[in-house]
């Protein structure tokens, strides 16, 4: 194959290898010096002066960050909310998409038609908040988990799933042994179901975690914050107190330890994700395919 | 009769999902009359009075109502133009990389991006942007650039969001395109290296046409958010000197709805409601249009 190769191809192949490279650049610096930045020292940071790997080491940066008041609170909120969240989405989604699957289902064309309309148009921000209202969900946890559940993209995914990799056989011998159809759903279609579950629990699981709307506009108590909408105070509208900057006596000082906590914070904050992330990824990829696979 | 006999499970399963579709994505789509009536609390959504296009008008006739529309165009179809070819072009690019590990090692580290929360990104771009400590100025200064205070700057706001967006996502959204060509039949190509077929008049002949179908499903799709401005990033983004090319209709319907003094759900509401059937004439009229030049179209 090599030597067929003409002189063209090999430039073709230089030039796609180092676009590739500085894409890759691209990419990775911004993160890599975030998680650098987070590792120096105040001064360092402030005074430009890290600029590929720590420089000063110090954990400054991740000791303000536990002084700050809401974060232990927000950080379990936060997982609370994913953990509930996932559960309930992962459970509607499955209940939506099994009978959607069902050649036999009569009225699926309609209630398929029902539900993808809602991806293309919505009542809108106002009367949404108005109905979580009315359902006395403000302010409560209910608020987090509910208004978001189900996402109709996934349950079309699912959907091509169920269609694609459960035979149609599998049912019909099912029922001979006495299935019905909420034992064939239990025992035969969950069971097969491990890779698609799987996906997603991640897509929905990360919704979850990197949520913050819902928050800003159905919660008013900080102790149900979410990680997010605290990230928020402090990232984008600079709002540090007093206590979490400790003893820190000078203006400069403190103004480098503020800068210093955001990294900190933004590392903390994706720590859980960045962790499971080398492991889930060839599911996420899985899952995309099986999304365009379209039924 | 014997069908719902056999079959009644089916719908037991399928009642909790239909509910919760029902009061959540159906009821707002009711509850959105309000921008119809002049919505009292005390005489609730269906017991407000009529007030025809009253809201409307008023948004209309209102003075900012060209800014912000101009806004919400242009920061959507420079979104569309730009992040509709980019994954396009990274997909072609790795499918032709043949060095296995450099293509995963691009892969996995440009997915990463992906899974970012808006919040951290926006802080991201926040910190790297500071006039003073930021990453990005500090390198303008080696080169002997004054620092330029870029998240106060209206002119830059449109491009920072576009192109961090296409930062965290472009190698999300080649995934698919991944997919699609990994389905290529190889003999394909290898038919065309022995016509003499070089590497771009393989990729322009047998790669593009491969995923082309995808994409304009896509593009369709993404002509229906078009106006849906990643209105959660634009609102972070905001502050008061980039107002004048940040303020897109999204963020006006949460200042106007929830955020003021004055709650006026029914305004609100309308103009919501305006920017939905824009979207829903939008989607209709490019799907339409593809489907007559012979594309691929949703239905």
């Amino acid at each position: 194959m090599d030597q067929l190769s003409s002189r063209g191809d090999r430039v073709f192949d230089m030039f796609n290898l180092l676009i590739l490279g500085l894409f890759l650049i691209t990419v990775l610096y911004p993160l890599i010096y975030v998680v650098s930045a987070s590792f120096s020292s105040p001064a360092a940071v402030i005074g430009g002066r890290v600029w590929l790997w720590p420089v000063d080491i110090s954990f400054e940066g991740y000791a303000a960050v536990f002084r700050h008041r809401l974060i232990w609170t927000s950080f379990m909120n936060t997982i609370t909310y994913t953990l509930l969240g996932t559960v309930i989405s992962l459970v509607i989604t499955v209940l939506a998409a099994y009978p959607l699957s069902r050649k036999d289902f009569k009225g699926r064309k309609g209630f398929t038609l029902l539900f993808v309309f809602t991806m293309m148009f919505n009542g809108g921000l106002i009367p949404m908040y108005l109905l979580v209202r009315g359902l006395g969900m403000l302010d409560t946890l209910w608020a987090m988990v509910i208004p978001s559940a189900l996402s109709v993209w996934n349950v079309m995914i699912m959907v091509t799933y169920f269609r694609t990799s459960i035979p149609e056989e599998l049912l019909e011998s099912a029922q001979i042994d006495g299935c019905n159809d909420f034992t064939y759903l239990l025992r035969i279609v969950l069971p097969l179901s491990g890779p698609i579950i799987a996906v997603m629990t991640l897509f929905y699981g990360v919704d979850q975690w990197n949520q913050y709307f819902n928050a800003l506009i159905f919660l008013k108590s900080e102790v149900r914050f979410p990680l997010q909408l605290v990230l928020r105070d402090i990232l984008i509208q600079n709002q540090v107190s007093q206590e979490t900057l400790g003893d820190v006596s000078t203006a400069a000082a403190r103004q480098g330890l503020r800068e210093l906590l955001k990294y900190s914070l933004i590392v903390i904050s994706s720590v859980p994700l960045l962790a499971v992330y080398p492991f889930v990824q060839k599911f996420f990829v899985k899952g995309i395919m099986i999304g365009s696979i379209k039924g | 009769m014997s069908y719902m006999r056999r079959s009644w499970r089916l719908y037991v399963i399928f009642a909790l999902p239909l509910l919760y579709i029902l009061l959540f994505k159906y009821g707002p789509m009711v509850g959105a009359q309000i921008a119809f009536k002049d919505y009292s609390v005390v005489k609730g959504i269906w017991g407000s009075d009529w007030v025809g296009l009253k809201h409307f008008i008023r948004f209309f006739n209102f003075h900012d109502f060209w800014t912000i529309m101009n806004n919400t165009l242009i920061i959507s179809v420079y979104s569309l133009v730009v992040s509709t070819p980019l994954p396009l072009l990274l997909a072609l690019s790795l499918n032709a990389v043949r060095q296995r590990w450099f293509k995963n090692t691009v892969q996995m580290v440009s997915y990463a991006p992906h899974f970012i929360s808006t919040v951290v990104i926006v802080g991201l771009l926040l910190q790297f942007m500071d006039p003073r400590a930021g990453m990005i100025n500090q390198f303008l200064g080696l080169v002997g650039i004054d620092p330029i205070h870029f998240m106060g700057e209206q002119r830059y706001f449109t491009s920072i969001y576009v192109w961090s967006g296409i930062w965290q996502h472009v190698g999300f959204s080649c995934i698919i395109y991944i997919a699609a060509l990994s389905t290529v039949d190889p003999s394909l190509h290898e038919a065309a290296v022995i016509d003499g077929a070089g590497r771009l008049k393989r990729i322009w002949h047998i790669d593009l046409p491969a995923v082309l179908p995808i994409a304009t499903i896509l593009l369709i799709l993404n002509t229906g958010q078009l106006l849906d401005t990643g209105f959660e990033k634009i609102y972070l983004m905001q502050n008061p000197l980039n107002l004048s090319t940040s303020e897109v209709i999204d963020t006006y319907v949460y200042k106007i709805g929830l955020l003021s003094q004055a709650m006026s759900f029914s305004y609100a509401t309308a103009i919501g409601l305006f920017k939905s059937i824009i979207s829903l004439m939008l989607l209709w009229t490019v799907n339409r249009t593809a489907s007559k030049i012979g594309q691929e179209s949703l239905w």
